[in-house]
C-alpha cells in the first residue's frame, strides 16, 4: 500500500519528464563547481575536449563552495571541483569523498579604484596590503558567502592581524560577479579571484593593484564522492573526469586556457 | 553570444542573429514556463471553481493559505522543492533534481495559487449573476463547474496570462533546482543572472529585452484573442 | 409542431401549489407574510402591486430559489416541470442556439435531438436568423424571446414571469405576450408579475394583489378589474396605491 502513491507519484513525474523536457543523453555527470571557473570560460574550452574523448557531457552547476559541498553532501552531483582545500579535507575527512586531488592554482587578486587611496600598490606584502586598506577605512567589498574566496579573504585578514568591521568593510553575501559590481559601483576595495577578474566586462573605475604574493594562491581540487554513501550517483562516469582532470591531457587542456592573451588556470597535479 | 556597448543594439543583434545558444535558452524558457501553466492551469482552475462553488469546513483556510501564497518569495519554492527532490530528500530517487522537470515543479508550486485564487474570484462573480437561471434550469452544482469555467473563458485567460508572466520572470527557484546547467537547464532569466555576474551588462540587459518582447508578444496575442472574442460575444 | 401540447399532463393534473402561513425576513424585517394563497388548474395568473410589495419574493419562493424563513411552500402531489423567465434575462456567453441546446443538455435530451429541437424553438420565437449571435450581443426584446424559447424547450407544467416586459420597447411586449399566451394554449400554468394594469387586463385570468408584503386579495380576473373587494385594490387601479 506505501508503494502505490510513490508507483503513482512516479508516473506523473516520468509523464512530466516525458513531455520532451530532459534532455536525452544518459552518459552525463553533475558537476558542483564554483561561479569562478564558471564565469572565466575555463569549462567552456575544457569539457568540450573531454566529451569528444569519452562521450560523457558535463553539466556544470556553478555555485559558491559552501552550497558546493551541500549539493555533494546531500548527493546531487556526481563529482566536485572547488578552491578551499581545509574545507575539501574536512569533507574528506567526514567521509563524504573517497578521495581529493590538487588539479590546477589561480591566484586571487586585490582590485580597487584607480587612485588606490589606501596606497596598497606597493605594499611589500598582501598582509601590508590588507592592514594599509583597514588603517584609512577605504571601502572594502567582502563576497559574505562562505564561499571558498570569502573564506580565502578571512585567512588573509587574519593573517594580516586585522579584525575587518565597521562600515567601511561591507559583507555583500553575493557571488564573485555581482561583487565586483557593486565594488565599481561604490568605488570599493575587493579580492578577487584573477580569472573572474579578467572576464569581468564592466570594470568602471577598478583596476588591479595587488598581486603576485604566495599568500594569494588558490588551490583548486577535485573530489571523488565517496560511492558507498551515494550509491545512485554515476561514479564510473565521473571517476573518468577526475582522473582526465589529473591526466597529462587534462592538465594541458587546462593550461592552454587564456583569457585576453592570459593564461589563468596553471595546472600542478602532475607536480605531486 | 556578441556584446555591444548599448543595450537595444545588443538585443536585436541577438534577435536579428538568430544566435542558436539564444534560440535555445529561449525555446527552453518557453517550454518550461508554458508546460508549467498548463499543468498549474489543470488543477488550479477547477480547483478554483469548486472553492466558488461549494462552503465546506476549512475552504476559508484554504481560500486565505492560497491568498498568502500568491506571495510567497520564488526562492521558498525553489529552496523547497530542492530539498524534495535532492537525493537525500523524499523524493530523490527519482533523480529529477537539476533538469527542466524540476524546474516546471517550482513553477507550478510558484503560479497554482495565483491561478486558483484569481480563479475563485473571477468564478464567484460569475455565479452570482447566473445562479438562479443555472438553478432554474436544473442545473447541479458539479455541471455548474464546467459551465462556469467556460462563460468565464476571457477573464480566466487573463488569469493564467498572470500566472505565464509570473513563471516566466521568475529567477529564484528555477535558479536553486535548475542549477543554470548551460544547454540543459539555462532559461532567459538565469542567463540574465549569469551574464550579469560576468559584468556583461548590456548582454544581460539585451537578453531582459528578448525576455521582455516574448512575454509581451504573448500577451499582446492573448489579449487581442480575448478581447475579439469578447467583443464578439458580448 | 409535435410539441404544442404537454405530453403526459392534461391541463387539469397540474398539480396545485400551496403557500402555507409563508414568511419572508431579512435581518428583522418582515419582506413577506404570513401569507396563504392556492394557485390551482391552468391558468394565468398575474402578480401585481406596487415596488417592494413582495412580488418577485413570491415568485422565487414559487419557483424554489428561495426557502421561506416561515411556512410551507408545497406541490399538492409533487413538484411539476417549472421554469422562470426573470426581469434581464441571464443569458450564457455562447450563441443563441448554444443557450438552448445548453438547456436540453441539462434536461438530458440525447445529444442528436437538441439542435433539431432548438433551431425550432428560435423558429417558433422568431429567432432563427440569429441562431449563431453570441446571446449577450442581441437586443433586450430578442434576449427576452431567447429566454422564453429556452423555457420552452423545457415543457414546463408551470411558467413563472419576474416583469418579462420592463424593460422593452411595444413590439417586444408585444411578443412576449403572445408568448406567454403560446405557453398558455400549451397547457402551461403561468404565474407572472407587473407593473402594468393594461397587460394584466390582456393576460389575466387571476389576478394576485400584494401590498407592502401582505396578501390584498386573490381573485379572478373579470371580478377584479370591475369591482375590487378591497379598498387597497380599488385604490390600485385607481393608480393611488402608493408606497
Amino acid at each position: 500500500m506505501s508503494q502505490r502513491p510513490s508507483a503513482t507519484l512516479a508516473l506523473a513525474l516520468a509523464a512530466l519528464s516525458g513531455a520532451g523536457l530532459s534532455q536525452a543523453d544518459d552518459d552525463y555527470i553533475v558537476l558542483a563547481s564554483t561561479t569562478s571557473t564558471e564565469a572565466s570560460g575555463l569549462f567552456d574550452a575544457i569539457i568540450p575536449r573531454f566529451t569528444e574523448k569519452t562521450g560523457i557531457s558535463v553539466r556544470v552547476v556553478a555555485v559558491g563552495t559552501g552550497q558546493a559541498f551541500e549539493i555533494a553532501r546531500r548527493g546531487d552531483a556526481d563529482s566536485l571541483l572547488v578552491h578551499d582545500t581545509d574545507g575539501e579535507e574536512t569533507f574528506v575527512a567526514e567521509g563524504y569523498a573517497a578521495e581529493r586531488a590538487d588539479v590546477m592554482v589561480n591566484d586571487f587578486v586585490i582590485i580597487g579604484p584607480d587612485g588606490d587611496p589606501a596606497g596598497i600598490a606597493d605594499a611589500e606584502s598582501v598582509a601590508e596590503a590588507m592592514r594599509r586598506i583597514a588603517e584609512v577605512e577605504a571601502p572594502f567589498a567582502s563576497r559574505g558567502d562562505d564561499s571558498g574566496t570569502h573564506r580565502a579573504e578571512q585567512r588573509l585578514w587574519e593573517a594580516a592581524g586585522v579584525e575587518p568591521g565597521g562600515a567601511w568593510y561591507r559583507e555583500l553575501g553575493s557571488g564573485m560577479g555581482p561583487t565586483l559590481n557593486t565594488a565599481a559601483g561604490m568605488d570599493a576595495y575587493v579580492i578577487s579571484d584573477r580569472a573572474t577578474w579578467v572576464a569581468f566586462a564592466n570594470p568602471q573605475n577598478l583596476t588591479l593593484l595587488f598581486a603576485g604574493d604566495e599568500a594569494l594562491f588558490n588551490q583548486y581540487g577535485s573530489l571523488l564522492i565517496d560511492s558507498a554513501r551515494h550509491p545512485h550517483l554515476r561514479h564510473d562516469l565521473a571517476q573518468q573526469w577526475h582522473r582526465w582532470l589529473l591526466s597529462a591531457e587534462g592538465q594541458r587542456a587546462i593550461a592552454e586556457f587564456e583569457m585576453k592573451g592570459q593564461p589563468l588556470f596553471f595546472p600542478n597535479a602532475l607536480a605531486d | 553570444m556578441t556584446t555591444s556597448d548599448n543595450p537595444f543594439t545588443t538585443a536585436l543583434a541577438l534577435i536579428a542573429g538568430m544566435d542558436p545558444v539564444l534560440l535555445g535558452i529561449v525555446a527552453l524558457s518557453l517550454q518550461v514556463s508554458l508546460t508549467a501553466v498548463l499543468i498549474a492551469s489543470l488543477l488550479a482552475l477547477p480547483l478554483g471553481a469548486a472553492l466558488a462553488l461549494w462552503r465546506f469546513p476549512g475552504r476559508g483556510v484554504i481560500i486565505v493559505t492560497l491568498n498568502a501564497l500568491m506571495g510567497l518569495p520564488p526562492v521558498v519554492a525553489g529552496l523547497t522543492v530542492y530539498l524534495l527532490l535532492s537525493r537525500a530528500g523524499p523524493l530523490g530517487q527519482f533523480g529529477l533534481l537539476f533538469t527542466p522537470t524540476a524546474m516546471v515543479i517550482a513553477q507550478v508550486i510558484l503560479i497554482l495559487p495565483i491561478i486558483a485564487a484569481l480563479t475563485r474570484q473571477q468564478i464567484e462573480e460569475l455565479h452570482g449573476e447566473y445562479h438562479d437561471q443555472l438553478r432554474s434550469l436544473g442545473v447541479s452544482r458539479p455541471r455548474m463547474m464546467p459551465t462556469l469555467l467556460w462563460d468565464a473563458r476571457f477573464s480566466l485567460l487573463t488569469v493564467v496570462l498572470a500566472g505565464f508572466g509570473r513563471a516566466s520572470a521568475e529567477v529564484g527557484a528555477v535558479m536553486i533546482v535548475g542549477g543554470n546547467i548551460d544547454g540543459v537547464t539555462r532559461v532567459m532569466t538565469t542567463a540574465i543572472v549569469l551574464e550579469t555576474s560576468k559584468g556583461n551588462l548590456p548582454l544581460a540587459l539585451g537578453l531582459g529585452l528578448v525576455l521582455l518582447g516574448l512575454v509581451l508578444l504573448v500577451n499582446a496575442v492573448a489579449h487581442l484573442v480575448g478581447e475579439t472574442a469578447r467583443r464578439r460575444l458580448g | 409542431m409535435n410539441d404544442l401540447r404537454l405530453p403526459a399532463t392534461a391541463a387539469s393534473e397540474i398539480p396545485p401549489l400551496t403557500f402555507e402561513a409563508v414568511a419572508v425576513s431579512h435581518r428583522g424585517q418582515r419582506l413577506l407574510g404570513p401569507l396563504d394563497l392556492r394557485l390551482a388548474g391552468c391558468r394565468r395568473t398575474l402578480v401585481m402591486g406596487p415596488n417592494g410589495a413582495g412580488k418577485s419574493l413570491l415568485l422565487r419562493l414559487a419557483h424554489g430559489l428561495l426557502a421561506p424563513g416561515a411556512g410551507r411552500v408545497r406541490w399538492e402531489g409533487g413538484a411539476p416541470r417549472q421554469a422562470m423567465v426573470f426581469q434581464r434575462p441571464v443569458l450564457l456567453r455562447r450563441t443563441a442556439l448554444e443557450n438552448l441546446t445548453y438547456a436540453l443538455a441539462v434536461d438530458g435530451t440525447p445529444r442528436g435531438q437538441r439542435r433539431p429541437r432548438a433551431r425550432e424553438a428560435l423558429e417558433r420565437f422568431g429567432l432563427a436568423a440569429l441562431e449563431k449571435r453570441p446571446a449577450r450581443v442581441l437586443s433586450g426584446g430578442e434576449q427576452q424571446r431567447l429566454a422564453l424559447a429556452r423555457a420552452w424547450l423545457t415543457r414546463p407544467e408551470a411558467l413563472f414571469l419576474d416583469e418579462p416586459t420592463a424593460a422593452l420597447d411595444p413590439a417586444a411586449i408585444r411578443a412576449v405576450e403572445a408568448a406567454v399566451l403560446d405557453f398558455h394554449r400549451r397547457g402551461t400554468r403561468v404565474v407572472m408579475t407587473t407593473h402594468d394594469l393594461n397587460q394584466a387586463r390582456r393576460l389575466a385570468d387571476d389576478v394576485v394583489l400584494l401590498f407592502g408584503g401582505r396578501l390584498i386579495e386573490h381573485t379572478p380576473a373579470e371580478r377584479f378589474f370591475a369591482q375590487p373587494r378591497t379598498p387597497e385594490g380599488q385604490a390600485f387601479l385607481r393608480g393611488e396605491l402608493v408606497w
